[in-house]
């Protein structure tokens, strides 16, 4: 590998080295990391809900400003968003139709049929995005073999397209059956939709997510058009607003799988950036992970909103190709969107520091999935908020510093939040405020925990022998408790952990993966046909990746999804990165063989080898931090002051010292219960773990 | 943990809170654990019926044979009957002469699950060279041979291939023999060998998995954590039995049947902690392969019970324990030998809500009115895509709309109680030459009522080429529609016609001209509670869907102007109308 593709992006050569930002917007709080070589500045910003780009240039300004530079020395931007996601689970999209195969049209609505519940009467499925009225049927049918068994019933598309028109349609979806196998239809429908209703974007099934299975496709397809008007009118605005204050760098979009894509991409696939945030997450717990020598890590990320949780084994997040959005019951499997795009596998949950508290008609404290977001936010933030959330409980229970609190941009409410608890959760409880909002941290660090512990069973995992990586906001002040529950003995909270997706984004790769159906049994598969779509495909990944300045020698995967004719499933099948003969095609048979007895303990004997569709990804490359050397506590920290707690086992305030992040000497430690302060978070230690600073900058929590 | 003995598997959990949060963990672990048995068949199988629609099982059983656990994947058929299978394999081939690597099968349908298609595969799972556990999966082979998957034998023999318990491998070895066998007596030789690989291959990655397991954990045996869950689960199940009141509780449900309609009786005695189902009064066995098996009527009338009772509880051995099920000997649910049981899913789906008109006395507001059944279509051909000689199958599954309840609507088009998956139209094409024309929500379907049943779907057939195509129907309820519940309005009835409008028979096989459209109309939900009293807003929200036309708003008392709007003033009217005639 050259020395050039291990350098970051957005550095010049003179290797004097431009800065780098990472924006990433969330529910509650839009975070900004500026760094320079080194330094690193970083913020946070209530997310601006009607006008997002407010909030990110208000951070970078603000960033830039306190760094002392001006916009010329940024070398790059890397943003990560929700608001795809948001806009998905809250409705908020575009008006939008979806143009389909007549006899189709109900595909959304009637979805696979599953009753994801076996045995529970009462399940809910997701509305379809786009209602019965505007799923419109066209005359038009594709075969299995992409032959036209009826033509495209152009006179029935302008008609459709004129009442689209008159609805004042903001978006259209277009997904035929097959079409992944002949694309023809859906072109030619976008290319009469342009002429009749110009300037509406259009998503078509055979671009959008080009595999089998009409229903996920078309459901893919349908959420991008949905977002499309949203998202590309978001990334204009913020890249002409950059502009015109002076930041002329690039500008690159997370992607769920946490590689990099130009603006121009990302407007075309928004579906593609729904779990951007968290996917710089797990990047970052990548990171730290790797620095610490933590082969087995447990990413735990908690925000405004949501908690994020994902298993970094060796040093690799796991991804997957399913993922499901806006789930309506329970957070259960079945219950959402169903989107089939490349994403990195977590499990989210609805807790956050806006969950809100209730009691219920049983008399048990809920907390969340409801949040208070950042509009009106936690009753302690002053700005309108009625209904006691977890960051209230934090308040009430002397967790957190009103100096320190998101970088002291906020004056907290704290009698206000006492208020709110005694009346919502005191009040018909009989408990004390206190008590109260201990049951809130109690109930949604159980909720983090189970969520964890099941996400954990699922795939296999013994959770205890996992070290916990801490950051978002709120993660650090929960970490301690939820690792408490789960046996997990050692926790890490990284620098710039309030920040932490922020800073993820700015270690990400730039990466691009382009799929496309090859089908054919692999007896009858020629080299020259695999070599003539490898190149089409490197060129069209390799056209987004070299764009960005600063990426000069990619590196390349491909593969093949490879199955015995008959079976659904497919297998990845690695491919060399070469010119491939007809030898080749016999190694692929023995490479899909071996792969298939690893997987199934044996292969089918009458059973003959196909291929599916080819793959290939090109990516900048990623440097992972070499391990620092361990680093043993010595001697004990000093508090800075101390605060008011209150002791639930003592059911009584005591006295809670709390360290200033920023003056603790590496390796003096500090005993549980304790606070420990910075700018976007504060770590709680519970009274089961010891805390000291490592030499990379990490609080490394150890069990007493 | 595992060395931990003398005292009962209660006391321990209360005596004892961290061991019991421990044994949470595990339990839920062998969940895990089963699950991935579970997709281990999904990825590696060759038809549809497991690969896209979930028509499987997968558990785990004790060496004396009782399930500890089952997948979340899975139908109830087939699981129920499997946990009462697997006693017969162990039977036949005690433990002490099972060795690693051993795999046992057979397709008896009074041993396992009803009928010649499914296979039921058990694999032995040994750590430190002791047998631990069993797993067990049932899966739905494409065809056995004979007259193929449909009403039309008249004798089990007719049916196609019987497989006695026997190995399927032998320390790793596949049984070749068998295997020719199979392959000699199928349309569809070799995604039926694929499908008892994939059977075999899910038992061992249940195996590894459970292997795992037991290191980490440090157990030698899971005797005492199976002791646990089975008493644990047995014990909430029959709280939950004790809170309801006794009595005998009774309904009938009748059916079109093959020739004759069909009747169902069952009665149901909540006897303190135990629910006794007896089907006494019900029609006897047809000559046509309607018929089920004691094994499986117990599955899916058990399954009823345990949607309403003790649903938040994992099934296994001691969940089932407390409810038991009796059918008098040659009735239809309790078919004797050489009975035709082919189609016996038929019967099989009606069960549960034939147990929910009994229960509707005791729990008014969770129980469903009646919902359509699966409708399961079984698809046949001589020539492949390209029109070269190849026969072929294909299962379809799909489905009309559930039954209302007191606070919701039914969900339209969604698998009750099967649960299975539909199969895609991409995949159901890519598996046989065939092309759907049409599958979507059939208007003015759904049941009237204050809560409306689900909405049905219709769909259209033909074959892709110029050769003909069979479909083997097994279809009710076009003659008896789902009844509503509580002043709700029946479900649409089914009906199966062609292209050229001529009437098909519900049941058996029929045979389509090249090109020839087959449209199969499902049942309709029925609806709850009095259709005059649904709320406006809703019924404005199907008519600009076009779910409900005008005319069949008028069963909900809604009047509508000639563009198709509600009239609110004459809709006020009528409904007051005949709200005074009521109270009158």
């Amino acid at each position: 590998m050259s020395n050039d593709a291990a350098t970051p992006l957005g550095r010049d050569d003179t290797g004097q080295g431009l800065a780098r930002l990472g924006v990433d917007i969330g529910g509650t709080f839009t975070d900004v990391v500026l760094e320079f070589g080194a330094r690193r500045h970083s913020t946070k910003i209530l997310t601006t809900h009607l006008a997002p780009q407010q909030a990110v240039i208000e951070g970078v300004e603000r960033l830039v400003r306190e760094a002392g530079m001006c916009p010329s020395d940024l070398g790059l931007i890397v943003h990560g968003t929700t608001l795809a996601t948001n806009a998905l689970i809250e409705r908020r999209g575009a008006r939008t139709a979806f143009l389909t195969t007549q006899g189709f049209r109900d595909v959304l609505e009637m979805r696979t049929e599953y009753r994801y519940e076996q045995y529970d009467l009462g399940i809910r499925l997701p509305e379809p995005l786009v209602p019965r009225q505007w799923r419109m049927p066209i005359p038009e049918r594709i075969s299995i073999l992409g032959d036209v068994l009826l033509p495209l019933d152009e006179a029935a598309v302008r008609r459709t397209a004129e009442q689209l028109r008159e609805a004042r349609i903001e978006a259209v979806a277009v997904g035929y059956l097959h079409a992944y196998a002949n694309p023809a239809h859906e072109r030619r429908t976008r290319e009469i939709l342009a002429e009749i209703l110009p300037g509406v974007i259009v998503s078509l099934s055979s671009e959008v997510s080009p595999e089998m299975r009409e229903y996920e496709r078309f459901s893919t397809t349908c959420a991008n058009a949905y977002v499309q008007p949203l998202m590309s009118r978001y990334l204009k605005e913020l890249e002409k607003e950059l502009r015109q204050l002076g930041y002329r760098c690039p500008l690159l979009l997370m992607l769920s799988t946490g590689g990099l894509v130009p603006v121009e991409t990302a407007a075309l696939f928004p579906v593609r950036l729904v779990e951007s945030g968290p996917a710089g997450g797990a990047i970052f717990a990548t990171d730290v992970a790797s620095q610490n020598g933590v082969s087995r890590c447990l990413s735990f990320d908690m925000g405004g909103t949501t908690a994020k949780i994902c298993f970094v084994d060796d040093f690799v997040a796991n991804t997957s190709r399913e993922f499901e959005v806006a789930r309506v019951y329970r957070y259960a499997k079945g219950s959402g969107l169903p989107l089939r795009i490349p994403v990195i596998e977590m499990v989210e949950i609805g807790a956050g520091g806006g969950s809100i508290a209730a009691v219920d008609d049983l008399g048990r404290v809920r907390v969340g999935p409801e949040s208070a977001g950042s509009e009106p936010g936690p009753v302690c933030y002053g700005l309108g908020g009625t209904r006691p959330a977890v960051t209230d409980a934090n308040a009430v229970l002397g967790r957190l510093d009103p100096v320190y609190f998101a970088a002291g941009s906020l004056a907290l409410d704290i009698a206000s939040a006492e208020q709110a608890i005694e009346g919502n959760i005191g009040r018909p409880l009989k408990l004390e405020a206190g008590m109260s909002a201990y049951a809130i941290t109690e109930i949604v660090d159980e909720n983090m925990a189970s969520a964890a512990r099941v996400h954990g069973v699922e795939s296999g995992r013994n959770i205890g022998d996992y070290t916990m990586i801490a950051y978002g906001g709120g993660g650090p002040l929960h970490a301690c408790s939820v690792a408490g529950k789960l046996g997990i003995k050692r926790v890490l909270i990284p620098p710039s952990a309030g920040v932490g997706s922020a800073v993820g984004f700015l270690r990400a790769p730039i990466s691009y993966e382009v799929a496309r159906s090859s089908y054919g049994r692999l007896q009858d598969v020629k080299a020259e046909r695999l070599n003539a779509l490898f190149s089409e495909m490197a060129e069209e990944a390799g056209n987004v990746v070299l764009a960005v300045p600063g990426v000069t020698a990619p590196n390349e995967l491909r593969w093949a999804m490879m199955r015995y004719a008959g079976q659904g499933h497919e297998i990845v099948v690695p491919l060399p990165v070469n010119h491939l003969t007809e030898a080749d095609i016999a190694a692929i048979a023995a490479e899909f063989e071996r792969r298939y007895r690893g997987l199934y303990s044996r292969v089918v004997p009458n059973a003959v080898p196909e291929m599916m569709s080819l793959g290939l990804r090109i990516s900048s490359s990623v440097h992972l931090p070499s391990p620092v050397p361990e680093q043993l506590p010595v001697g004990q920290a000093t508090p800075s002051h101390v605060v008011l707690h209150f002791d639930a086992e003592r059911n009584a305030s005591i006295e809670l010292p709390v360290f200033r992040r920023d003056d603790l000497e590496v390796g003096r430690t500090m005993e549980g219960p304790a606070l420990v302060v910075e700018a976007e978070t504060t770590l709680f230690i519970t009274n089961k773990f010891r805390a000291f600073l490592n030499r990379a900058g990490v609080l490394e929590c150890h069990v007493k | 943990m595992s060395r931990q003995v003398g005292n009962s598997t209660t006391q321990l959990a209360q005596n004892d809170p961290l061991g019991s949060v421990q044994r949470q963990v595990m339990w839920n672990r062998l969940i895990a654990v089963v699950e991935q048995q579970a997709q281990t068949l999904i990825r590696s199988s060759f038809s549809t019926s497991t690969r896209e629609a979930g028509d499987l099982s997968a558990g785990i059983f004790d060496t004396h044979g009782r399930m500890i656990a089952q997948a979340v994947t899975g139908t109830p058929g087939h699981v129920n009957s499997m946990a009462v299978a697997v006693r017969h394999f162990i039977k036949a081939y005690p433990i002490g002469t099972m060795a690693q690597g051993d795999a046992y099968i057979t397709n008896d349908p009074w041993l396992a699950s009803g009928h010649l298609f499914d296979i039921t595969v058990v694999t032995p799972a040994f750590f430190d060279n002791q047998i631990v556990g069993l797993f067990a999966s049932t899966i739905h082979l494409p065809d056995v041979g004979g007259r193929g998957m449909g009403t039309e034998a008249r004798q089990v023999f007719e049916e196609g291939l019987a497989i006695p318990i026997m190995p399927i491998a032998r320390r790793g070895e596949m049984n070749e023999d068998l295997l020719k066998i199979i392959r000699a007596n199928s349309r569809e030789p070799v995604q039926c060998e694929g499908d008892v690989y994939s059977a075999v291959a899910a038992g061992e990655a249940g195996a590894g998995a459970l292997v795992a397991m037991m290191e980490e954990f440090n157990l030698d045996t899971i005797e005492e954590l199976a002791n646990y869950i089975l008493a644990t689960s047995e014990a909430a199940v029959r709280a939950e039995i004790a809170a309801l009141p006794d009595g005998v509780y009774r309904n009938t449900v009748t059916l079109d049947g093959y020739d004759s309609p069909i009747i169902i009786a069952v009665s149901l005695t909540i006897a303190g902690d135990q629910i006794h189902l007896d089907f006494d009064g019900t029609s006897p066995q047809s000559a046509y392969g309607i018929n089920v098996v004691l094994n499986y009527t117990q599955a899916y009338s058990t399954f009823g019970v345990r949607c309403l009772i003790g649903k938040g509880i994992p099934n296994n051995w001691g969940s089932l324990a407390p409810i038991t099920v009796g059918a008098p000997e040659g009735c239809i649910l309790n078919a004797m030998r050489p009975a035709p049981v082919a189609a016996r899913h038929i019967l099989g789906y009606i069960l549960p809500d034939a147990v929910f008109g009994c229960l509707q006395a005791v729990m008014p507001e969770h129980v469903p009115a009646e919902g359509s059944l699966g409708w399961n279509q079984q698809f046949r051909g001589a020539s492949d895509h390209f029109g070269a000689a190849r026969t072929w199958e294909i299962l379809m599954f799909s489905n009309g709309g559930m039954g209302a309840q007191m606070m919701r609507d039914g969900l339209s088009t969604t698998g009750f109680p099967a649960g299975l998956k539909s199969i895609p139209i991409e995949a159901a094409e890519a598996a046989a030459p065939i092309v759907f024309w049409r599958k979507e929500l059939l208007p003015d379907s759904a049941g009237a009522g204050k809560q409306r049943g689900g909405y049905a779907q219709v769909v259209e057939v033909a074959s892709l080429g110029a050769a003909p195509l069979s479909l083997s129907a097994m279809f009710d309820r076009i003659v008896h529609p789902p009844r509503g519940r509580d002043g709700g309005e029946n479900g649409r009835n089914g009906a199966l016609y062609t292209g050229s409008g001529s009437v098909l028979a519900g049941k058996g096989l029929h045979k389509l001209a090249p090109g020839e459209r087959v449209i199969i109309e499902h049942p309709g939900g029925g609806g709850f509670g009095d259709p005059f009293t649904r709320d406006l807003g809703l019924i404005r929200e199907e008519l600009r869907s076009g779910l409900l036309s005008s005319s069949s708003a008028k069963a909900y008392g809604v009047v509508c102007t000639s563009d198709g709007v509600i009239d609110e003033q004459a809709t006020q009217t009528l409904r007051n109308t005949r709200s005074a005639l009521a109270s009158s």
